[in-house]
């Protein structure tokens, strides 16, 4: 037996003696099953979600709980990595902005690309980090020490206790916290350029306004309401359907923050080709 | 009364139950033994439907819970305390809101003075002390874990009680505190009742008849005499591991 008939029979969990039958097609149709259950049952925890929605007592006290874990939270976070992200915008503005072009440009370019990708994306990517992890890792333990399983078994729905408060405190979260992002990213990015392009605040403030149209700002806000459906139902799935013991876990987990993240990316993809 | 008709389960390649008949009658205890791995869990959570099975049928009350709308799931599972095998104490909660979580009747779990009261008697019935209501799981010893499991799961008053190893991990004299509490909340609310063990000697002393589970099937029902009777010799090694043979014999 060589070490690559072993891989593949654990890789693809077939016996060995099928391993020589390997091929593409099996690959790809094991894949599309696989996807296919995935889509299936989130498609499903989407539909039990708002089955759930009429048990507000049951779920609105710990939505509270949870937006305040999420929101207040991911502050820091969020300001930090707006405020670098506002700064090196604005010092690569600097260094691609000379000659000809005029200064208050790069005050346009700063505060549309904070607005439009940015601040969604990165805050995005950082909430798949913080709070996507702490889901599947949360909702994971919880399965494997069956907590949930005690939950169902008192009668209660899993759903509302557990899903619901979760799902709808990162939904309407992240776009608070956008919000932020947007604004701590082009005030350092406004500092940032003062020095870098020597700029004054009159131009920045007009190369600001001249490019700006408040779609951009609803258009920062959809997909931030989309990113925080992204970052909040996969780790919540992810969690929920968790291996046996401490390495299902850690496997949720990190299928969680990939797969929310991969997820964030293409739901960006697909709103800049729709919606501008 | 729990009545299951021939079920089957499997999970991948591995079958776990394969034609289980297994009943249990109002009022009594039935105490199910098997080795460690063979299926007395999946049984268990067959019963308030945690599990469903591929084949066959699960019915409590006369009702087929797998077959059961959501709601009236839920409606039975109310009816039904399942006590955990490492306790499943929800970790953020403290041990008085693990228990009061255990009321399951809407209106009782609003009224704040009963959820009080309530607590309070259940962690006597499972012979705690009050102090232990203020203390989270994390700083709970493991017989005493085991015990606030109990006390949620009697919290809503249920009409049946499942075990799953109560005794397991425990140190003998714990294991006793449990077998003997099993006993008095047996004689003292009067559920039925299916306790899941490796233990020979505990699962005798509480169970009025006992199920022993090999091989995914019931291989024999019945008192403890019975079981030390008799001549099946399965049955056999299975007791002297625990007895030895001269008690068997």
């Amino acid at each position: 037996m060589t070490e690559e008939r072993w891989r593949l029979s654990q890789a693809y969990r077939i016996p060995l003696e099928g391993v020589e039958k390997l091929d593409l097609r099996r690959y790809a149709g094991r894949m599309f099953l696989l996807g296919a259950t995935h889509v299936g049952r989130i498609a499903y925890m989407v539909f039990e979600i708002f089955r759930g929605l009429g048990e507000w007592r049951i779920w609105l006290p710990r939505t509270w709980e949870q937006a305040y874990q999420v929101g207040v939270g991911s502050l820091f976070i969020v300001f930090l990595t707006a405020g670098f992200a506002g700064g090196v915008t604005s010092l690569q503005a600097g260094y691609q902005f000379t000659g000809t072009i005029p200064v208050y440009f790069a005050a346009g370019v700063i505060t549309q690309s904070l607005i439009l990708e940015l601040g969604p994306v990165l805050t995005g990517l950082i909430l798949a980090g913080r709070v996507g992890a702490r889901y599947a890792a949360e909702l994971g333990t919880m399965r494997v020490t069956e907590q949930i399983d005690a939950l169902e078994s008192l009668g209660r729905s899993t759903v509302s206790h557990l899903i619901i408060p979760r799902v709808l405190a990162g939904t309407l979260m992240l776009p608070v916290l956008v919000i932020f992002a947007d604004a701590i990213g082009i005030l350092s990015g406004w500092m940032a350029a003062r020095h870098t392009l020597d700029i004054s605040n009159y131009d920045f403030v007009y190369g600001a306004r001249y490019f700006f149209r408040p779609y951009d700002l609803w258009y920062s806000m959809v997909k931030a309401l989309f990113f925080g459906v992204a970052v909040t139902l996969v780790p919540c799935y992810m969690g929920m359907n968790t291996g046996k013991g401490a390495e299902g876990v850690g496997k949720a987990t990190t299928a969680a923050v990939v797969s929310s993240s991969v997820l964030i990316l293409a739901i960006d993809a697909i709103l800049s080709e729709l919606l501008l | 009364m729990i009545r299951l008709v021939d079920v089957h389960k499997r999970f991948g390649e591995n079958v776990v139950l394969d034609g289980v008949d297994f009943d249990v009658q109002r009022g009594e205890t039935v105490s199910l033994l098997g080795p460690s791995g063979v299926g007395k869990s999946v049984l268990l959570k067959h019963i308030n439907g945690l599990i469903h099975p591929d084949w066959g049928e699960v019915f409590v009350d006369g009702q087929q819970v797998p077959l059961l709308p959501r709601k009236e799931l839920q409606q039975l599972r109310t009816k039904i305390g399942y006590v955990f095998q490492f306790g499943a104490l929800f970790d953020s909660m403290s041990v008085f809101d693990n228990i009061k979580l255990g009321i399951t009747d809407p209106e009782c779990a609003g009224d704040d003075h009963y959820c009080r009261m309530r607590v309070q008697e259940c962690i006597d019935l499972v012979n705690l002390s009050p102090m232990t209501a203020g203390k989270y799981p994390a700083d709970l010893s493991g017989g005493m874990k085991k015990r606030v499991g109990i006390a949620r799961a009697i919290a809503g008053k249920p009409t049946y009680l499942l075990y799953d190893e109560p005794t397991s991990g425990l140190d003998p004299v714990n294991a006793d505190i449990i077998d003997a509490l099993i006993q008095k909340l047996q004689g003292e609310l009067g559920v039925t009742s299916v306790v899941v063990s490796h233990d020979v000697r505990g699962s005798f002393r509480v169970g009025n008849r006992i199920a022993l589970l090999t091989d995914g099937k019931i291989r024999k029902v019945g008192t403890a005499d019975e079981l030390r009777d008799s001549e099946d010799q399965a049955v056999r090694q299975f007791l002297e591991r625990d007895f030895g043979s001269a008690v068997v014999g």
